[in-house]
């Protein structure tokens, strides 16, 4: 095998993320096939969703990565367009690996681990398919194969990373639209990215990286043309760990309500005649 | 499902008749629907901030099957009869309450772990439960809690049963312990299960984080105390007390989720076959039994406690399966996640 820049040996870990660049996308679906193949998933049916290209939908257990297809009205030069033609926007979906990941901390089996690099990733040896993930999800990323039982999401290819390669996504993708990199490079990146797009006169393009929630930021960070939501990307997701203090002091509340109710319940009662004892 | 009969097999007669139905549904309903065909979305979805991406929700469905809410019913009537059977031997007003009280728990827990382990995707892996402790999660902690209380209950179930052959000293001591731990483990077991489904993702779970713990906890203390009463216990008055403040909490609970703000989350408990089954569980384990127990306690009539008691069951069953399926409703509105300003928890 021949030596490349991707075979560098780690020596010590870095945390790494994944910039999605919409305003590079052509839409043409490489890291779906790409992250398919080298993560062995099976097919996510064969339905006409009648969503433009998309009949997938959404990432789910068996798409890890998912091209969103928006159709907008005829702009001219808007994303290389002609004056007839619809304008395009295509955006790369995938695992958003949270930095206060709802999956990781509802994980009853502790299937779900953070790696050395800062993935969030269902190990499939220990899974045992409760689905409580599915729930604690603020992007609805995770999904329970029921064929097969457990879990499933993106593992920002974890097998590759250790070895010093970058995710198949990433690598598949013809136009580098899929950046993978150390998470601060990408950032910087981002914002240049972004500074250079609002000097060409790209206005509305923005950087998806919720930092003000409870999710702390995420690992896999976009950059949009427009408002995130017509992405699906909701503008304030939380880790659901913020409502345990509100729901155990309740839980608390009712449990003291409960022992003190039949204590004086019992109390304040005569004695049951026990002769049928 | 019927199957539309292929066109070489309907007679001329019959396709004639199919265009004029389709003509009758178009003027009636304003569309037509068919296979294939999808004029519900019409005008066609559009992407864009209002609609989000195609209409298409971006939470996930849960995944549970109908074990789960059976469980919440199953495990917090055994909660609530531990407690029930820990007080009513420690202040040792009622023998056979107690004995039948250890009894239920300990069914229940049996019961509950099975429920439990057949929901599992990989059921032949529910030990890697217990592989780990996570406080944070509230699946590990009631997975902890539903395992240390079926041994205790299952304990005292057993220094019971041993206890009405030969009494022995240290049998005693040991039921009672055993009897004391699942009391204690009944208090959370029977509440956790709030906590568990309000503090995830889902929309109408946690806006009501606050008020899920206490409805379900009540919801279970009306369903154990209406097991107990239906086994033969149906003369004790503590039981009959506390079926009153059970039945008086849970109308309370219920008049709150009806005449409650903000509507748009809450949707899923106001409409739909999941908002007329949390409402109809809310009536049948709120109002029905407090007035039945009321005219029982005035009246002394055994009958009406039995129907009380009935009622309180199937409204606690219909209030956790409507909650888990609300949850579903909730998953499904594709503008919750997307509207920012009803992000914030309000009680």
């Amino acid at each position: 095998m021949s030596t490349s820049a991707n075979f560098e040996i780690r020596h010590s870990w870095r945390t790494t993320a994944f910039l999605t660049d919409s305003t590079l996308c052509i839409g043409c679906k490489a890291c779906e096939v790409a992250c398919k193949e080298w993560n062995h998933i099976s097919e996510d049916g064969f339905d006409w969703s009648g969503f433009s290209y998309d009949n997938t939908g959404s990432v789910g257990h068996s798409t890890w990565r998912h091209v969103k297809f928006i159709e907008g009205d005829p702009q001219p030069g808007k994303g290389g367009n002609a004056g007839d033609g619809i304008s395009w926007e295509f955006s790369s979906d995938v695992c958003k690996h949270c930095e206060v990941a709802g999956c990781l901390e509802a994980c009853p089996t502790g299937a779900i681990t953070r790696m050395e690099f800062g993935a969030v990733y269902v190990q499939p040896d220990i899974c045992n398919g409760c689905s409580y993930c599915v729930v604690a999800c603020p992007f609805g990323v995770v999904q329970k194969n029921r064929k097969d039982g457990r879990a499933f999401k993106c593992t920002f290819c974890s097998d590759r990373q250790r070895v010093g390669l970058q995710p198949a996504c990433a690598k598949a993708c013809p136009t580098e639209s899929i950046k993978f990199g150390e998470i601060n490079e990408l950032r910087t990146m981002a914002e240049e990215r972004l500074r250079e797009l609002h000097e060409r006169g790209i206005e509305d393009a923005t950087v998806y990286n919720p930092m003000d929630t409870s999710v702390g930021g995420i690992h896999a960070f976009f950059l949009l043309r427009g408002d995130p939501r017509t992405y699906n990307l909701p503008p304030k997701p939380e880790a659901p760990t913020i409502y345990l203090k509100d729901g155990w002091r309740s839980a608390g509340l009712v449990a003291g309500m409960l022992a003190l109710g039949s204590l004086f319940a019992f109390l304040s009662t005569p004695a049951r005649n026990s002769k049928n004892s | 499902m019927t199957q539309p009969a292929r066109p070489e097999q309907v007679s001329a007669m019959a396709r004639e008749a199919r265009l004029l139905s389709i003509r009758r549904e178009a003027e009636r309903k304003g569309r037509a629907v068919g296979e294939g065909i999808r004029p519900e979305g019409a005008p066609f979805p559009k992407a864009s901030p209002e609609t989000g991406y195609y209409g298409i929700h971006l939470l996930k469905e849960p995944q549970w099957s109908w074990e789960v809410p059976v469980y919440f019913f199953v495990g917090g009537a055994a909660g609530a009869a531990a407690l029930i059977g820990g007080v009513a031997k420690l202040t040792g007003k009622d023998e056979r309450l107690a004995r039948d009280a250890h009894l239920v728990a300990a069914g229940g827990a049996i019961l509950s772990t099975g429920l439990l382990i057949s929901d599992l995707g990989r059921p032949e892996r529910f030990l890697n439960m217990l592989r780990v402790f996570k406080i944070q999660s509230p699946m590990s902690v009631g997975a902890w809690v539903l395992a240390l209380f079926g041994s205790t209950s299952g304990a005292a179930a057993f220094a019971e049963l041993v206890e009405r052959r030969l009494d022995i000293g240290p049998i005693r001591v040991l039921g009672n312990i055993a009897e004391g731990c699942s009391a204690a483990l009944g208090l959370p077991l029977a509440t956790y299960t709030g906590v568990l489904i309000g503090a995830t993702a889902i929309p109408v779970w946690h806006h009501n984080i606050k008020t899920l713990p206490m409805h379900f906890g009540m919801s279970g203390l009306a369903s154990g105390v209406s097991v107990l009463e239906l086994v033969g216990n149906g003369d004790s008055p503590a039981l009959n007390r506390l079926g009153i403040g059970a039945a008086a909490m849970e109308s309370y609970v219920g008049f709150r989720l009806e005449f409650m703000r903000d509507p748009r989350v809450n949707r899923p408990l106001k409409r739909g076959l999941t908002g007329w089954t949390t409402r109809l569980g809310g009536i049948l384990s709120g109002p029905v039994p407090l007035a039945l127990r009321l005219v029982a306690t005035a009246s002394g009539s055994r009958r009406m406690r039995r129907f009380a008691a009935w009622s309180s069951i199937v409204g606690s069953i219909l209030t956790r399966v409507g909650w888990v399926y609300a949850g579903h409703a909730s998953a499904r509105d594709w503008r919750i996640p997307l509207e920012t300003h009803l992000r914030n928890r309000c009680d």
